[in-house]
C-alpha cells in the first residue's frame, strides 16, 4: 500500500473517486476495458462512468445489450485469454442474472483447472436501499457473493477507499465483485491526488475507541460513525471497524478491537438472515469469546422484500439510531 | 462408394492426401480413448462417471482440424474428443480422468473440466451451455487484441435450451466476432428426444440474428472439416460467426451408467448408425476406395493408437494421487 500524503488533499465524491480509478487503470493497462449497459455515452444512469468513453473510445467502454447473464460470460472468456474486463451491472439486484457464469465459471475455473487458467475481471454492481426503488432495485447481495469459494467481494465506504481499492481489484488476478452504494455516489471524501492503491483484505478503523466495537460495511459505515458521535455524548466510546472487503476477510482486526471493547455489533445492509452480519459475529464471538461482556449483536436489513413506501422501507434498514439504542443495551446504559 | 457426391473431394479440393489419414487417425485415437475410458468405469478404476463421446468423432475432429493451435475452443461435459482433437495427449487426459496429480488439471477437474491452455482449450464445462459466454468472450478478446485467432463453441441441441445462447449469439453477430458455434445435435438431450424439448428448427435460432449457417452430416468428418474451413476462413477475416449445426449420434447413453436406455431409444436404431453410419468405419472404407490408404495402414493407426491408449492408462493408474495440501491451492490466482 501506497500511502496518502499528510497535507490537506482536495475532496471528491464516491463517484469521481470510482470514475478516476478506472481513467487511471485505462490509461495504464491497455487490455483494461468496460461493458455493460448504458455505460458510454450515458455514463450510467449515476453518471459514475461520465466522460470515460470521450477518452477511451467507445471500443473500450462498450454498450452492450440487455443481457447480463452474456455480458458476464463474455468478460469471463475475455479475462481468461488476456484481457482485463470491468463488467458493469447497474443494479445489484441484477446479480440474480449473472450467477451461473459468476458461481459456475468465474469463481471455479482457476481451481478447476488446477491453477491453469486465470480470470482476471471486475465485476462493478451496487447496493443499498433506501431510495423509493422497491424490491429490485434496492437489495444488497454482497452475501451471496462472498459466499463463493474463488471470489473477492469489495464493499468500500468512502472515496478513498473506493479509488484504492478498485484499482486493486483489477490489477487481481482473480474475479472480484465491487459493491457501490447508490446513496454514496454524490458524498464527497479526501483522495490524494496520484497513484495508490489499497491492497485486499485489509480492515480500516474508521473511528477509534475503547468501549464498544461497531463493526460496519459500506453504507453502514456512515451509520456507524453517527452511531458513535451520538454514543460519545453520553460517555461511551465506540470503535468503527470497515472491513473493505468481505473476501479476503480480516478476521483478525474485528478479532482485536472486539478483546479491546469487549462488547460489538455487527452492522450490514445485506438481509439479516445468513448474512455477512452472521459471518462477521461469529468471527468475533470464536477469536475473542473470553474477552466479551456482552452476545455480539447483528443489525441486518430485516429479513422482508424491501418495500415501496418510505413508511415503511425505513423500517427495514438499520439507522443511527437503533444502533445508538442498541449499543447502549450493550453497555448497560439503558 | 466412388459413385457418391464426396467421392470427387479427393484431389480436387486441395487437400492433402495426408490430411485425411491425419483425421482418421485423430478419430480412431477417440476411439480408442473412450473405449478405454469406458472400461476404467465398468471394472470401477474411476471415481465418479463420464458421458462418452463415441460415435461423434467426426464432429469434433472436422472442427478442430480445421483449427490453428492457438485458435479457442470450449467443450462440454461429453468433451473427451474435442480435447484430443485439439491436441491433449493421452496421459495427463486418463491421469485427470482417475484423478491423479498428473492430470491437466492436477486431478481437480475431472473428466467434465479438462482444460488445456496449451492446446487452446479453455475447458470442458459440465453446466448445459455454460461455455457459451466463455466462447464469444475469448471471439470478443481475440479481435480487441487484434490476432486473427478464431473460438469454437461446442455444445449439444440440448443447450439451445438455455438463454445464455441467444445472448451471446446477438452480440457476436453485431460485434462480427471471430466465434463459431459448433452444434453436435446428437437428437437426445439426455433422456429425452431432442423434438419433445424443441419448437422450430435447429438453425432457425442463428439465422434469426442473421448469423452464417451451415447443417451437414455430422458423422462425415469430411464434410465437417470442408465447411469449417470455410467458416473459419470468413472469421479469421473479420466476417463474423458462424453457426454449425452437425447432425450426429452417440453410440453409448448419457453416461457410462445409463445402460437401459430402449424406454427412449430403440435397439434397432442404435445398431443402425453403428453399421451403417460409423464415422471412423466410412472414412476408411472411403480412404481405400481413392487408394488414399489401404487396409494394412489403417490397421496399423489402429494397433498404434491402442497401445498408446494402454500405456497411458498404465501410467495414469499408477501415478499418485494429489497430495493433501493441495485441496485449498488455486482457489484464488497469486
Amino acid at each position: 500500500m501506497s500511502s496518502p500524503t499528510k497535507a490537506p488533499v482536495r475532496e471528491i465524491s464516491f463517484a469521481q473517486a470510482v470514475n478516476e480509478a478506472l481513467a487511471e487503470e485505462m490509461r495504464r493497462d491497455e487490455l483494461v476495458f468496460i461493458i455493460g449497459e448504458d455505460v458510454a455515452e450515458a455514463g450510467t444512469p449515476f453518471k459514475v462512468l461520465a466522460g470515460l468513453s470521450d477518452e477511451f473510445g467507445t471500443d473500450r467502454v462498450i454498450d452492450s445489450p440487455i443481457s447480463e447473464a452474456g455480458i458476464t460470460g463474455m468478460c469471463v472468456g475475455a479475462a481468461m485469454t488476456g484481457m482485463r474486463p470491468v463488467v458493469d451491472i447497474m443494479f445489484g439486484d441484477f446479480l440474480t442474472l449473472t450467477m451461473d457464469q459468476m458461481v459456475n465459471q468465474a469463481a471455479k475455473i482457476h481451481y478447476m483447472s488446477g491453477g491453469k487458467l486465470n480470470v482476471p475481471m471486475v465485476m462493478r454492481t451496487t447496493l443499498g436501499a433506501t431510495r423509493r426503488s422497491a424490491a429490485q432495485h434496492s437489495q444488497s447481495l454482497h452475501a451471496w457473493m462472498s459466499h463463493i469459494p474463488g471470489l473477492k467481494v469489495i464493499v468500500p465506504s468512502t472515496p478513498y477507499d473506493a479509488k484504492g481499492l478498485l484499482k486493486s481489484a483489477i490489477r487481481d488476478n482473480n474475479p472480484v465483485v465491487f459493491f457501490e452504494d447508490k446513496l454514496s455516489f454524490p458524498l464527497k471524501g479526501p483522495v490524494p491526488e496520484g497513484e495508490y492503491t489499497i491492497p485486499l483484505g485489509v480492515a480500516d478503523v474508521k473511528r477509534e475507541g475503547t468501549d464498544i466495537t461497531l463493526a460496519a460495511t459500506s453504507s453502514m459505515v456512515d451509520v456507524a460513525l453517527a452511531a458513535a458521535d451520538k454514543l460519545a455524548e453520553i460517555g461511551i466510546s465506540a470503535e468503527v471497524v470497515d472491513p473493505r472487503t468481505t473476501i479476503p476477510l480480516d478476521r483478525d482486526a474485528f478479532i482485536e478491537s472486539a478483546k479491546k471493547t469487549s462488547r460489538a455489533i455487527v452492522i450490514d445492509e445485506g438481509y439479516e438472515q445468513y448474512g455477512t452480519t452472521a459471518e462477521i459475529a461469529s468471527v468475533i464471538a470464536d477469536g475473542a469469546f473470553y474477552y466479551l461482556d456482552a452476545p455480539v449483536k447483528r443489525m441486518g436489513a430485516m429479513n422482508v422484500p424491501i418495500p415501496f413506501s418510505p413508511s415503511l422501507e425505513d423500517l427495514t434498514v438499520p439507522n443511527a439510531e437503533r444502533v445508538f439504542e442498541m449499543a447502549k443495551v450493550l453497555c448497560n446504559r439503558v | 462408394m466412388s459413385n457418391s457426391p464426396l467421392a470427387q473431394l479427393a484431389g480436387t479440393d486441395g487437400v492433402d492426401r495426408e490430411q485425411w489419414v491425419q483425421m482418421y487417425q485423430q478419430m480412431a485415437k477417440i476411439r480408442a480413448f473412450e473405449d478405454q475410458a469406458n472400461q476404467l468405469y465398468l471394472s470401477a478404476k474411476m471415481p465418479g462417471l463420464t458421458h462418452m463421446y463415441t460415435g461423434q468423432e467426426a464432429v469434433a475432429v472436422g472442427v478442430c482440424e480445421a483449427l490453428r493451435r492457438d485458435d479457442y475452443i470450449t467443450s462440454t461435459h461429453r468433451g473427451h474428443g474435442h480435447c484430443l482433437a485439439k491436441g491433449a495427449e493421452f496421459k495427463p487426459m486418463f491421469a485427470e480422468l482417475l484423478g491423479k496429480e498428473a492430470g491437466y488439471c492436477r486431478g481437480k477437474g475431472g473428466s467434465m473440466h479438462i482444460a488445456d491452455q496449451e492446446s487452446g482449450n479453455l475447458g470442458a464445462n459440465a453446466i448445459v451451455g455454460g461455455s457459451a459466454g466463455i466462447a464469444t468472450g475469448a471471439a470478443m478478446s481475440a479481435k480487441m487484441r487484434g490476432t486473427d485467432q478464431v473460438a469454437v463453441c461446442f455444445f449439444g441441441e440440448g443447450a439451445l435450451g438455455q438463454g445464455l445462447f441467444y445472448e451471446v449469439m446477438n452480440m457476436a453477430q453485431l460485434w462480427k466476432l471471430p466465434v463459431i458455434y459448433v452444434c453436435e445435435n446428437n437428437m437426445y438431450n439426455e433422456y429425452t428426444h431432442y423434438s419433445e424439448t424443441t419448437a422450430g428448427e435447429l438453425t432457425a435460432r442463428a439465422d434469426a440474428f442473421g448469423i452464417v449457417t451451415r447443417e451437414v452430416d455430422g458423422q462425415d468428418a469430411r464434410v465437417v472439416y470442408l465447411t469449417m474451413m470455410e467458416l473459419v476462413e470468413r472469421a479469421r477475416k473479420g466476417e463474423g460467426p458462424a453457426f454449425l449445426l452437425c447432425n450426429t449420434y452417440r453410440y453409448h447413453g448419457h453416461h457410462v451408467g445409463d445402460i437401459n436406455r430402449t424406454y427412449y431409444r430403440s435397439k434397432e436404431e442404435e445398431q443402425e448408425w453403428k453399421t451403417n453410419r460409423d464415422p471412423i468405419k466410412n472414412l476408411g472404407l472411403w480412404l481405400i476406395d481413392q487408394g488414399i490408404a489401404d487396409q494394412g495402414l489403417l490397421d496399423g493407426i489402429t494397433a498404434q493408437v491402442e497401445g498408446e491408449v494402454k500405456g497411458a492408462v498404465e501410467f495414469a493408474l499408477d501415478a499418485p494421487y494429489p497430495a493433501e495440501e493441495e485441496v485449498d491451492l488455486h482457489v484464488f490466482a497469486d
